[in-house]
């Protein structure tokens, strides 16, 4: 286990929501590509503070509800109108009775757009990962209790142990700690 | 410096009463809600549990002596075809409907006093709904013909109708559980998650590190899932009204008097809102108690519903008088006809308990008294919950007397309508007792937001 182990990052505590938010603008200004924040619950304002762009799922979520609408239109059509046409009352049928298929064109919409939301956030954060080398670091599991922690990846271009943890405890953090993976 | 009046209903939020009272830190809420699940099994809850699993057994033993029997075990006849099973069917739908107009709509409007409440309310809207779902389910009579619901391919090359209400029915209330259930989900991850970081047995640190996915609470996690959980809640906002809306065209499509108006979809949803609401009091009132979470759901939170349910009840009132006037003012003798039969005929006696109910009690709640005192708004809420079973009672009742006077018929339940009905609350509460022993019940992450510590700017001199 520990020959195969190589530097993963260094992780550091914050005290407040306060503080974790005018650390990140701190990383971001000094040009920080590669770092992370942990909080328990969402910061407002932190997609700015860290310099993140907007998320595409809403585009995702978008074509899913497409495709139900397409589902649910076709489903209806094509059974009623062409595989088992059903002729009531002498009204329209098939695409001639849209209006009697629009509650389920709706349903449908609604669902799949649910299930492009759901697993579409889920698939786009890379969960379930049940394994992650931040869990690694003991204080961590304060996170989702009262823990604000602030990680930086071996892999952004201006990360240096010594320097990087140096310039961390200047913005407020506290134990500095490299993560091994 | 600002006066810290406790008013709820400042116009400034920030002179509002606060959400989280009693001084609570981010710690003393994560405590708070995980200690119910995490503290030795009180010896009430395996008495309760008992309780209810013995209620859920007549239930089964009601299904199945069904399933054996046939229909006619209920006191089915000819024209009620549709009885209790109908009208458990909408009551239950109904209840389900709070949760989601809590987690929604409220998330919608940016009511922040949601928090407090919402986990309970959708976890009982998915109780509610798989309550519901049992009756469709059962009184179709042939139940191992239940997928002939579903537009699934049989041998018989048959598709179901896609323009019969009935199977909007199908498609709206699935889609509802599963919508429901996806976004009770989404807003347990990272609870689940908190648990799993206290969890002290190897059980509980496997069940919940599975089902938190691993959640680490980083930034760009949390900007999709709130991304998702906000677009979510938009999708669910004409969900819940769409439900309720299909389950009156069941009614309303048809061409029976009494049945065949458009206000239907309206007051159907109104009054889903106002027993939901009704039933989240009724709990909530009795579990905020047992597990002292008074800091967290406060009378504020409490009163907040029972203003919901004044407005909604209201309105429900509203949609009753609109009826009659409509039946007198549209001159069709047979619709006038099935209304003065609605409140003096056979089933007055209904018509009464659910105007009573619906529309007397909730006026109390003009007053300030009644929308604070806990026991007060409990007896309400019970009130509330039998008159909105009586509406849809007293509305399928309304078949008795059809267009043959030769067919009216006095409909009566059986004692398996009855134990039917009774056992349907034994699964509801089977399934709230486990999710008060093994789920965090109120939204630990939703709250802690609601605490003035959590905005990075607090403190700062605007």
């Amino acid at each position: 286990m520990s020959t195969q182990e190589k530097e993963w990052g260094l992780i550091t505590e914050f005290k407040s929501a306060k503080d974790i938010y005018h650390a990140a603008e701190k990383l971001r200004d000094s040009g920080f590509k590669k770092f992370e924040c942990y909080t328990p619950f969402p910061i407002h304002g932190m997609d700015d503070a860290m310099g993140i762009k907007a998320t595409k799922l809403p585009w995702l979520i978008l074509a899913c509800g497409l495709t139900g609408l397409a589902t649910a239109t076709g489903l209806q059509v094509i059974t009623n109108a062409d595989l088992y046409p059903m002729i009531i009352g002498g009204k329209p049928n098939g695409v001639g009775s849209l209006v009697a298929f629009l509650p389920v064109m709706f349903e449908l919409s609604v669902l799949f757009s649910a299930f492009g939301a759901v697993f579409g956030m889920i698939g786009i954060n890379g969960l379930p990962k049940l394994y992650n080398p931040v869990f690694k670091h003991e204080a961590f599991k304060k996170v989702t209790d009262d823990g604000f922690f602030i990680s930086v990846s071996v892999d952004d271009p201006k990360y240096n142990t010594q320097k990087t943890t140096e310039f961390l405890e200047k913005i407020g953090g506290k134990d500095v700690t490299v993560i091994n993976d | 410096m600002i006066d810290m009046t406790l008013d709820p209903n400042a116009d400034n939020p920030a002179q509002r009463t606060p959400l989280v009272q009693g001084g609570m830190g981010f710690k003393d809420v994560s405590h708070a809600v995980c200690d119910i699940s995490e503290r030795k099994t009180p010896k009430i809850w395996f008495l309760c549990l008992a309780a209810a699993l013995s209620t859920l057994g007549l239930l089964k033993t009601s299904i199945l002596y069904l399933i054996w029997e046939g229909t006619g075990i209920w006191g089915l006849n000819n024209p009620t075809y549709w009885g209790w099973a109908i009208v458990n069917f909408v009551f239950w739908v109904g209840i389900g409907h709070a949760g989601t107009l809590i987690s929604a709509i409220l998330f919608l409007l940016r009511q922040d006093w949601r928090t407090g409440v919402n986990r309970f309310a959708e976890a009982m809207t998915l109780m509610a709904v798989a309550c519901a779902g049992v009756f469709p389910g059962i009184h179709i009579g042939r139940v191992w013909a239940a997928y002939w619901l579903f537009p699934i391919p049989n041998q018989m090359t048959l598709w179901p109708n896609f323009h019969s209400p009935l199977l909007w029915d199908v498609f709206a209330v699935s889609t509802y559980a599963t919508v429901s259930l996806l976004f009770w989900y989404v807003g347990l991850i990272p609870d689940l998650a908190t648990m799993r970081d206290r969890a002290k047995t190897k059980y509980r640190k496997i069940a919940y590190g599975v089902l938190s996915l691993g959640w680490t609470g980083a930034n760009k996690h949390w900007q999709r899932y709130e991304k998702a959980y906000a677009i979510l809640a938009a999708l669910a906002t004409p969900l819940v009204l769409s439900v309720h809306t299909i389950v009156s065209f069941d009614f309303t499509v048809s061409n029976l008097p009494g049945w065949h108006t458009t206000i239907f979809p309206p007051y159907f949803v109104a009054g889903a809102v106002f027993s939901g609401f009704a039933m989240v009091i009724t709990l909530m009132t009795v579990v905020r108690h047992i597990y002292k979470l008074e800091n967290l759901i406060t009378i504020r939170h409490l009163e907040n519903m029972c203003k919901i349910i004044l407005l909604t009840g209201t309105l429900v009132g509203y949609a009753y008088a609109m009826e009659f006037f409509i039946a007198w003012y549209s001159g069709v003798e047979f619709e006038s006809y099935a209304f003065i039969n609605r409140a003096f005929g056979q089933y007055g006696w209904a018509y009464f308990i659910m105007i009573g109910c619906n529309v007397i009690s909730p006026q109390f709640f003009w007053f300030k008294w009644c929308r604070t005192n806990v026991v007060f708004m409990f007896i309400i809420s019970i009130f509330v919950n039998i008159g909105m079973w009586f509406e849809r009672f007293v509305i399928t009742m309304t078949l008795n007397n059809d267009f043959l006077p030769s067919s009216w018929d006095y409909y009566s339940p059986t004692i398996w309508d009855v134990s039917t009905f009774v056992g349907s609350f034994g699964l509801f509460f089977t399934l709230l007792l486990l999710f008060l022993r093994f789920l965090p019940i109120v939204a630990i992450s939703e709250v802690k937001n609601c605490i003035p510590e959590a905005d990075p700017h607090h403190g700062d001199h605007h």
